[in-house]
């Protein structure tokens, strides 16, 4: 009758993909906005840069800036709300209640990854669609392609927002740690300043940050029609990324505290 | 009488202080066994080491045969912390039925947990929106949910109306027949009367290890509050001298 606590067990990983999602429906707002804010941001950029003539023969900037916000939202959003979600495990008890049940850490960890995966599924398929016929985004590739790296990046979100909740000991550093983890990221990863242009020093950052070749991935698709291997091996090293951060995480959430 | 739980030579530190300096105790299987002592004596320390979430600098703590926090207790122990630990913004239901799920258990076993506690009726409330006393007993469904072997209380009848806390102590009663070994804490010295076995703690030191009707007995009056403390007095003067 006992059940045996192994590593992982894709039921229980299943069982708490279940309880986050079960969670997130009594929220009726913040299923609204995880739905509905990226695409009215994206509006704000599309207004802004409406008016504002391109070179010939070069993207809009908004095509170029649009596109690589397809990749940031979901990994922003989600960074934030694993982050807090997993703080109020922490608080609320229920993450030391956890942890005395059959469930593994990792089962714990995959099952939020699982959880705002899909979450972070359903804020692309939106924002994709207001993007390609609202505001007419220029996409070469597959916006399914665009929907999967949205969905890698969301994964990293998670992943990052969980093991930075570990080194959180109360709200305020939880949140702090959004910039200090988000930010570097963003101003590095080729969309402000091309990658080319950056002191060897800053590229050599770049290139160990993932969310660089999420960017690229998402440029990939911009601007060729079909798969290339660049795009590929992008998508494998931000998915590689998210399961070495889910690793740690796990590693560094103790069973044992003091 | 067999033990379900061993405690040899416990000795914790939270922070820079030592909470438990060096604790030695065992807990009878199938019986209500009470951990009564003061806020601030270790009772919610030793009840962590028992479920095995707390560190311990040293000592050995042995639950059903295996060291305390080991992988296959996990579905054997059930703990409910002091502050009840179940997800605000899940319906009673969804909460029982999601500890159920943990424990491999359905959706029947999480409405008899339920039933078990009196919250049939506000089972498809959020928890959120629960008094606190309610919210206090669906914690305890979630730890019911698993029919655990090992029942770890921290203190489960605080805000509880009489009536209530009555029917909860003749559960534990009727689990205790049923074979499950249950730790209950609390503060309150009038709940020390009801236990099989009682555990006194003061300041992480084992004070008394006997049960009711032998304590009334030995300090010569029939209030726990008062043997308590004529306890307590015994021991300062002992250190005194």
């Amino acid at each position: 009758m006992s059940t045996a606590t192994t590593v992982l067990s894709p039921r229980l990983t299943g069982a708490t993909t279940a309880r986050v999602l079960r969670q997130l429906r009594h929220d009726h707002r913040t299923i609204a906005m995880m739905v509905l804010l990226p695409s009215l941001l994206l509006g704000l950029l599309y207004l802004l840069w409406k008016d504002v003539p391109s070179l010939p023969g070069q993207p809009s900037t908004f095509d170029r800036v649009g596109l690589t916000m397809l990749g940031i939202f979901p990994f922003v959003v989600m960074f934030l709300v694993t982050s807090i979600a997993m703080l109020r495990e922490r608080t609320s008890g229920t993450l030391e209640r956890l942890l005395t049940t059959p469930l593994s850490r990792l089962d714990l960890l995959l099952g939020y990854g699982a959880a705002f995966g899909l979450a972070a599924a359903a804020q692309a398929v939106v924002t994709v669609t207001v993007a390609t016929t609202v505001y007419d985004l220029q996409i070469a590739g597959s916006v399914w392609l665009v929907v999967l790296i949205a969905v890698a990046n969301a994964v990293l979100g998670v992943a990052l927002g969980l093991l930075a909740s570990a080194f959180a000991r109360s709200e305020f550093q939880a949140v702090q740690f959004m910039p200090v983890i988000v930010l570097p990221q963003f101003f590095l990863c080729g969309l402000l300043v091309p990658r080319e242009q950056m002191a060897g020093w800053l590229q050599a950052i770049s290139d160990v940050l993932p969310l660089t070749y999420a960017v690229e991935a998402l440029q990939e698709v911009g601007r060729s029609a079909a798969e290339t291997g660049t795009m590929w091996t992008d998508v494998g090293i931000v998915a590689g990324a998210a399961v070495l951060a889910l690793a740690l995480a796990a590693a560094t959430l103790r069973r044992r505290t003091s | 009488m067999t033990d379900a739980v061993t405690v040899t030579d416990l000795v914790v530190d939270r922070g820079h202080r030592r909470v438990i300096p060096g604790l030695s105790c065992a807990v009878p299987a199938g019986r209500v066994t009470g951990l009564l002592g003061p806020s601030g004596s270790g009772k919610t320390t030793l009840m962590r080491a028992l479920v095995g979430v707390q560190q311990v600098r040293s000592g050995t703590v042995t639950v059903l045969g295996e060291p305390a926090g080991s992988p296959g207790l996990r579905s054997r122990v059930g703990y409910v912390t002091q502050a009840p630990s179940v997800y605000p913004d899940l319906t009673v239901r969804e909460n029982a039925r999601h500890f159920a799920a943990l424990y491999g258990r359905g959706a029947r076993a999480a409405d008899d947990a339920l039933e078990a506690v009196g919250l049939t009726d506000a089972a498809g409330q959020l928890v959120a929106d629960l008094s606190g006393g309610q919210r206090g007993r669906a914690s305890l469904a979630c730890a019911l949910v698993g029919e655990p072997e090992l029942l770890v209380l921290d203190e489960p009848t605080v805000g509880l109306d009489p009536v209530l806390r009555v029917e909860l102590w003749e559960r534990f009663h009727a689990l205790a027949v049923a074979g499950t070994t249950l730790v209950v804490s609390s503060h309150v010295m009038d709940e020390a009367g009801r236990c099989d076995r009682l555990l006194l703690l003061r300041e992480g030191r084992l004070l008394a290890d006997s049960t009711p009707a032998q304590l009334r007995a030995d300090s010569g009056t029939d209030d726990l509050e008062e043997s308590f403390l004529r306890l307590v007095r015994a021991q300062q003067q002992e250190v005194a001298a």
